[in-house]
């Protein structure tokens, strides 16, 4: 698909955000007074600023509150709800602690359990598209929470949390990515099943519909970038995890963890890339193209 | 309501006889006519007389060879519009209720003004069938004309999708395809109508009928019997010139 600037920002400073609230929900660290102020501001201004730019790819924003009222069928509604129930539970847990240094546990739980559930419903969004069948695997959720949980224990400086769910984060991004090279085949369309005409013989695109393009080719069958995949895997993959552990490994200081979340950071943001170049959507059959 | 309805009363849908489309794209343009003209946003243009044009369509017509194990290649003209999917996901994904399937009838419509142009409708319809409007900024999908078939101020025979009353090689069939009676199922049955991209679960209401199989071309000349050579083999001077030539040449 096309790699919507706003759609990647959002994905990766939300999924932070809220791996940060899960974090601080628990009591770890357990902050209060000003300090605390500090931690939750930026979890807050992490997950505030991924949904507001979520909001950019709206056609028509001012209508969004409509998005709470389908959370029945509907994950990108769910999404919604999660994320507002979230940062209003969050708000009143961390009230308590900034302001009248009482830890409200019960409530602490219930966020951190609420944060988690909106990365997942957020990672649901794109892994309940069978129409991509990359996406359309339970690597999806499994790396995007994975994710949130290494970078919210990274920024809420709980090393040996970091340290497990960067590698667990790690080997799954490996996963994801060679099981999913595989996921378009075994999803079983191809441009016979598409149009139905594999029973005369093999089917051909001989004229598009459309002499210029349109929105489904420029959403969904954009193939700028993919021939750099490799390479940008490995980029992604070292910047996100490997060199985060190395200098978390080489010793434990602010110039460390500082380096370490801003390489972690932008190998997230490099694999959330791949993640949207690389999907593959079966409508591109009809075109001749994947 | 996202959720889709167990059931619907009708199932109204289009069959599409790819045996007789002949490519003309005139239900495109009928399409895009009317339903500019009539219910919801305008179907807008970007560019269209400049040099990288694009635009919003509910029906577009793709054309295919198709190369059989034998014999030549057949092309094969290919209208897809929205197919009114029983098992519809571009219903269930939306946030919003925009996108419903309704009860009454199967049509699968969007209300646009509670529509906030997410796109994520688009993104799970399999066929492509649905496009954001860029200028209203929201989702673009045939409607089956709904705005037409019930509509008691147009005469009888107008109330049927445009797509349809235009195709001047009646290769779209409109009708209800719950009813095993209906001409539309009746066609179906006779034709062998088909789903596409099945493996993807949306129970498709809108059928297609396959290309029936060419005719083969068995070569009958009546008048072979009469152009037969005379003196296949030649007698005379010619023919001992041939004998002794053959032999000297060992053939
Ligand atoms: S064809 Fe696409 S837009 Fe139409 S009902 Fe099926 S999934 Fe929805
Ligand atoms: S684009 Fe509109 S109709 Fe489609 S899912 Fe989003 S809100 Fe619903
Ligand atoms: S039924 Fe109406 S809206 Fe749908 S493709 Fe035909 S003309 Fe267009």
């Amino acid at each position: 698909m096309h790699p919507a600037p706003s759609i990647i920002v959002f994905t990766v400073l939300s999924g932070l955000g809220f791996g940060l609230l899960a974090f601080l929900g628990l009591g770890m660290p357990t902050v209060f007074g000003g300090v605390a102020f500090g931690y939750f501001t930026i979890a807050y201004l992490l997950a505030v600023i991924g949904l507001a730019s979520s909001a950019f790819h709206l056609g028509n924003p001012q209508r969004a509150l409509k998005a709470f009222t389908q959370w029945r069928s509907s994950w990108l509604s769910r999404e919604a709800c999660l994320s507002v129930a979230t940062l209003v539970v969050m708000g009143i847990y961390g009230g308590g602690l900034v302001f009248f240094n009482t830890k409200l546990s019960t409530l602490g739980l219930l966020g951190s359990i609420l944060a988690l559930a909106t990365v997942f419903a957020t990672s649901m969004i794109y892994g309940q598209l069978k129409t991509v069948p990359r996406w359309n695997s339970w690597t999806t959720p499994a790396l995007f929470v994975t994710l949130s949980l290494a970078g919210g224990a990274l920024l809420a400086g709980q090393v040996l949390m970091t340290l497990a769910f960067l590698v667990l984060a790690g080997v799954l991004q490996v996963i994801a990515w060679t099981l999913g090279d595989g996921r378009f085949a075994e999803a079983g369309s191809t441009q016979g099943t598409a149009t139905g005409l594999e029973r005369i013989g093999t089917v051909r695109h001989f004229e598009s519909p459309h002499t210029g393009t349109n929105y489904l080719l420029r959403e969904m069958v954009h193939q700028v970038g993919r021939k750099h995949a490799q390479t940008l895997r490995v980029i992604a993959l070292a910047l996100m995890v490997v060199l985060p552990v190395v200098l978390l490994w080489l010793g434990v200081t602010y110039v460390t963890v500082a380096l370490a979340a801003l390489s972690h950071i932008v190998g997230t943001l490099a694999s959330r890339w791949l993640f949207f170049a690389e999907a593959e959507h079966v409508v591109g059959l009809y075109y001749g193209k994947r | 309501m996202t959720t889709l309805p167990a059931s619907t009363e009708k199932k109204l849908g289009l069959v599409i006889d790819l045996d007789t489309c002949v490519g003309c794209h005139a239900c495109v343009v009928s399409c895009k006519g009317w339903n500019t003209e009539n219910y919801g946003a305008p179907l807008s243009d970007q560019d269209p007389y400049g040099a990288d044009p694009s635009g919003t369509f509910l029906n577009r017509v793709h054309s295919y060879e198709v190369q059989p194990s034998e014999g030549p290649a057949q092309l094969i003209h290919f209208p897809k519009s929205c197919l009114h999917c029983d098992d519809a996901p571009c219903v269930t994904v939306c946030p919003t209720g925009a996108s419903y399937k309704r009860v009454e009838d199967g049509i699968v419509l969007v209300n646009e003004s509670d529509c906030i142009g997410c796109g994520l409708c688009a993104w799970a319809c399999p066929y492509g069938a649905r496009e954001m409007d860029q200028a209203a900024g929201v989702m673009k999908k045939c409607t089956l004309c709904v705005d037409r078939i019930y509509n008691e101020n147009l005469p009888e025979e107008d109330r049927q999708p445009a797509c349809v009353r235009t195709c001047p090689a009646g290769a779209r069939h409109f009708g209800d395809l719950s009813d095993p009676d209906s001409e539309v199922s009746q066609l179906v049955a006779e034709r062998g109508g088909m789903d596409l991209m099945p493996e993807q679960g949306t129970k498709p209401v809108n059928k297609y009928l396959p290309p029936r199989p060419k005719d083969t071309w068995e070569e009958v000349d009546i008048l072979a019997p009469l152009l037969e050579p005379v003196a296949p083999e030649a007698d005379g001077l010619l023919g001992w010139l041939d004998r002794t030539l053959g032999k000297v040449g060992g053939k």
